[in-house]
């Protein structure tokens, strides 16, 4: 594993673009907030006979804590002047996702969209994704959701960090730009809250918590159709050959997707309010629940 | 679309490579537009997240969801196509019949009020006004910062409304307006109100004139609040007039040609109550899917009896034909084709497809179905109250028939 991070690091390394130039003054930020399209996971079924995601017909729509990172990208430009980018990778529907984060107020979106690309596990995601990011190369602050509700696994953020070699933090459920170019992040954390201050360029990954996203803006409708606004890029754009994207270059796959059994049965608690009561809390303190 | 003569060439040139391609390059597009799909989406996300929870309270305590309106100007809801450069969303009629359906399939009182503000109480401005009356009310009408509303109906001119009896007799470089209007959608609520009146009553319908009325001037008032059957969370009310001096600038479009200004813009209208109808079918379609697979009786499924089947396959044909009538209609305003006949088919046959669906929904739901917990009885009650407003089914009729036979 290490070994295949490690060549991944060094073809960034060797490309002829170019990491975030840190000593860069800032007067505006330049902030890139990455997107993925999910099924709506509360129409998702999964087919019992081959265990695999029924996505048939399933409306998609934007990994919700995405919207919160967005929402985040767009009030601090509205604070402090700058641009917001959007940037998935996924198939050419994908697309209706940026659509729906310029019609939220992003600047301009980046696809990145080829056949190359499927199958990519995190490593392979996050690697194609950061070498975008070099390719947008103006930027000060990656913004991410903290995990997609379909895959679930929180680790394309702080991947993304390691392949820019970026200050990473995590679970930010509170953001405030200070003056020299710092962050104070607040992070959410199981039952305590923590203050960090990190200098930019870094990524952050939010939670549902930091934010209300906007909705999108029936006023933007007609802009963020407009071609100019969504570049969509090809692995002959980012310089990369298919040996390193994509089903091919991942060291992960999934072995198995499966529903867990739920054939729990209803119990019917007797007595009236104060025993059924009493019996509730005896069985849940039974069941560890409280 | 292509003309015959096209048609026929095309075949000559494509025939021989195949039919299906011939077949593809002359067919017509049902395909929307990625705005238009975008602005669908955009509407029914709110919708379903800002309406659909407090619908049933709203209806039932009558309460004006000013608070969801407050938050869909910003938004671009109010002033859907109307050029940017008075502040509107500047999208086309097929997107507005797109955002007006998904609001009424939540809440069909917001979509009545959004409907009613956009269609004839800021668009008429739009077309028929002067810049400067322009530029003094589209802003603040599209972003919402205003309400706008309508008023032709009269105690004793409704169907008929070249009868009306509103006066406004020209006093300088002003207007005097007496009268009364009858049920008008945001009555109270409003900011401006475009109000007609006759200016010369012996010309009849050639002698109305249609004002723009601010709220606020005097001698302009509102009466009661009307306690309605259905669509209930819209106010719907008397405005009153005595002696309100209207200035000579704020009559909208020529003196004396009111009437024809007030059936143009309720043309489009139209079309947008049957948008808003065949929201509410719609809504009682998709409750009826769901309850009649969820409810058992004879150890069945609702959903088994094809009785009830039936019922279901012929909510969704009318539902298809409807929204296929007021595309149609959209199509032909957004191409700047007459489209008064199928406005007039559009709403006729929404508003009834939305009664028959609704009444055919509570019979599926049984008993529950009588119950104000069940989305079905309001769709009801609704569907009833579009039929009769913006011209009843039988005004429609009339309108089709006049194009129709000549
Ligand atoms: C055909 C197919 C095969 C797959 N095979 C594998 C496999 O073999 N092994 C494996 O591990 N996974 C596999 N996956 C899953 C896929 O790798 C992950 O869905 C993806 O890498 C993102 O991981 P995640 O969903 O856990 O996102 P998380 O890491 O939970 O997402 C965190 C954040 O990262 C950002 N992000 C994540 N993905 C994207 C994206 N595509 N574009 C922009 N931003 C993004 C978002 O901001 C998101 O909120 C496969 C997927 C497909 C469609
Ligand atoms: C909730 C609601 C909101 C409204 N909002 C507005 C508004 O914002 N602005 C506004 O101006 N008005 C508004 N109206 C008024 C509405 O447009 C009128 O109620 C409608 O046009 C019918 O007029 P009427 O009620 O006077 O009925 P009438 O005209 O008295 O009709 C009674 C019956 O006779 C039928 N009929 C009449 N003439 C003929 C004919 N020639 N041939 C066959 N049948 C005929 C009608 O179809 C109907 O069945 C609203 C009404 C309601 C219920």
């Amino acid at each position: 594993m290490s070994t295949i991070f490690q060549d991944l690091v060094d073809t960034l390394r060797k490309s002829t673009l170019h990491f975030a130039d840190t000593k860069k003054l800032m007067n505006t930020l330049n902030i890139i907030v990455t997107i993925k399209q999910v099924p709506d996971t509360a129409e998702v079924r999964i087919d019992p006979k081959t265990n695999s995601l029924m996505r048939e017909g399933v409306p998609s729509i934007i990994n919700p804590e995405d919207r919160n990172a967005l929402e985040a990208a767009l009030a601090l430009r509205e604070a402090h002047d700058g641009t917001v980018t959007a940037l998935s990778m996924g198939p050419p529907q994908a697309r209706d996702a940026l659509e729906e984060a310029l019609c939220m107020g992003a600047d301009l979106a980046v696809l990145l969209s080829d056949r190359a690309f499927a199958g990519a596990d995190t490593l392979i995601t996050a690697f194609t994704l950061s070498r975008a990011i070099m390719k947008i190369a103006k930027y000060d602050l990656i913004l991410c959701g903290r995990q997609a509700i379909d895959g679930d696994t929180a680790q394309v953020g702080p991947q993304i960090a390691g392949f820019l070699d970026l200050p990473q933090v995590t679970y930010a459920e509170g953001l405030e730009l200070k003056k020299g170019g710092s962050l104070i992040v607040q992070r959410g954390l199981e039952d305590s809250n923590q203050w960090v201050q990190v200098k930019l360029p870094a990524l952050i990954t939010v939670t549902g918590r930091i934010n209300h996203p906007r909705y999108p803006n029936l006023y933007n409708v007609a802009d963020s159709c407009d071609d100019a606004k969504i570049k969509i890029w090809t692995a002959k754009d980012l310089q990369l050959p298919q040996a390193m994207l994509g089903l091919g270059a991942s060291p992960t796959t999934v072995k198995k997707i499966f529903e867990p059994d739920r054939k729990m049965k209803g119990e019917m608690i007797p007595g009236d309010e104060r025993q059924m009561a009493e019996a509730l809390i005896t069985k849940l303190k039974e069941m560890h629940v409280i | 679309m292509y003309s015959v003569h096209e048609i026929c060439r095309e075949r000559s040139r494509q025939f021989p490579k195949g039919f299906s391609h011939f077949i593809k390059r002359a067919s017509m597009d049902f395909e929307l537009t990625r705005q238009q799909k975008l602005a669908r989406k955009i509407a029914r996300e709110f919708a379903e997240r800002e309406l659909a929870p407090h619908a049933q309270q709203w209806d039932e305590e009558m309460t004006f969801p000013s608070e969801a309106l407050k938050k869909m100007g910003p938004l671009g809801f109010m002033g859907i196509s109307i050029p940017k450069q008075y502040e509107g969303a500047g999208l086309d009629g097929i997107s507005y019949v797109l955002i007006i359906e998904e609001l009424a399939r939540c809440c069909a009182s917001t979509a009545i009020i959004v409907s009613v503000h956009n269609s004839v109480g800021a668009y008429p401005i739009y077309a028929l006004g002067n810049e400067q009356q322009k530029q003094k009310y589209l802003p603040d009408l599209c972003s919402g910062r205003k309400l706008g509303a309508f008023a032709l109906t009269e105690p004793n001119a409704g169907s008929d409304p070249a009868s009306l009896e509103t006066m406004a007799e020209p006093c300088g470089d002003h207007f005097l307006l007496n009268g009364v209007k009858t049920f008008i959608t945001s009555g109270s609520t409003c900011d401006t109100v475009i109000v007609m009146a006759a200016t010369k009553r012996e010309k009849k319908s050639r002698g109305i004139t249609a004002f723009i009325v601010e709220r606020g001037t005097p001698g302009f008032s509102v009466g009661a609040k009307e306690n309605k059957l259905g669509i209930r969370a819209s106010d719907t009310c008397e405005l009153i007039f005595e002696n309100c001096r209207i200035p000579a600038e704020n009559v909208l479009g020529e003196v004396g040609a009111g009437l024809t200004a007030a059936l143009g813009a309720l043309t489009f209208g139209r079309v947008g109550v049957g948008a808003q109808a065949l929201g509410v079918a719609r809504c009682a379609m998709e409750e009826c899917v769901r309850y009649s697979q969820e409810r058992k009786q004879f150890g069945k499924p609702l959903a088994s009896f094809q009785a009830l089947q039936w019922m279901i396959a012929d909510m969704a044909t009318q539902i298809e034909a409807a929204r296929m009538l007021i595309f149609k209609a959209a199509w032909l305003k957004d191409n700047g084709k007459p489209f008064a006949a199928e406005a007039s088919m559009a709403k006729l046959y929404a508003s009834e497809t939305a009664m028959n669906t609704a009444t055919k929904a509570v019979q599926i739901h049984g008993g529950y179905g009588c119950m104000k917990d069940y989305k079905v009885e309001r769709c009801f009650r609704d569907a009833k109250v579009i039929e009769i407003y913006e011209g009843t089914s039988e005004i429609q009729r009339l309108i089709i028939a006049r194009n129709t036979i000549k």
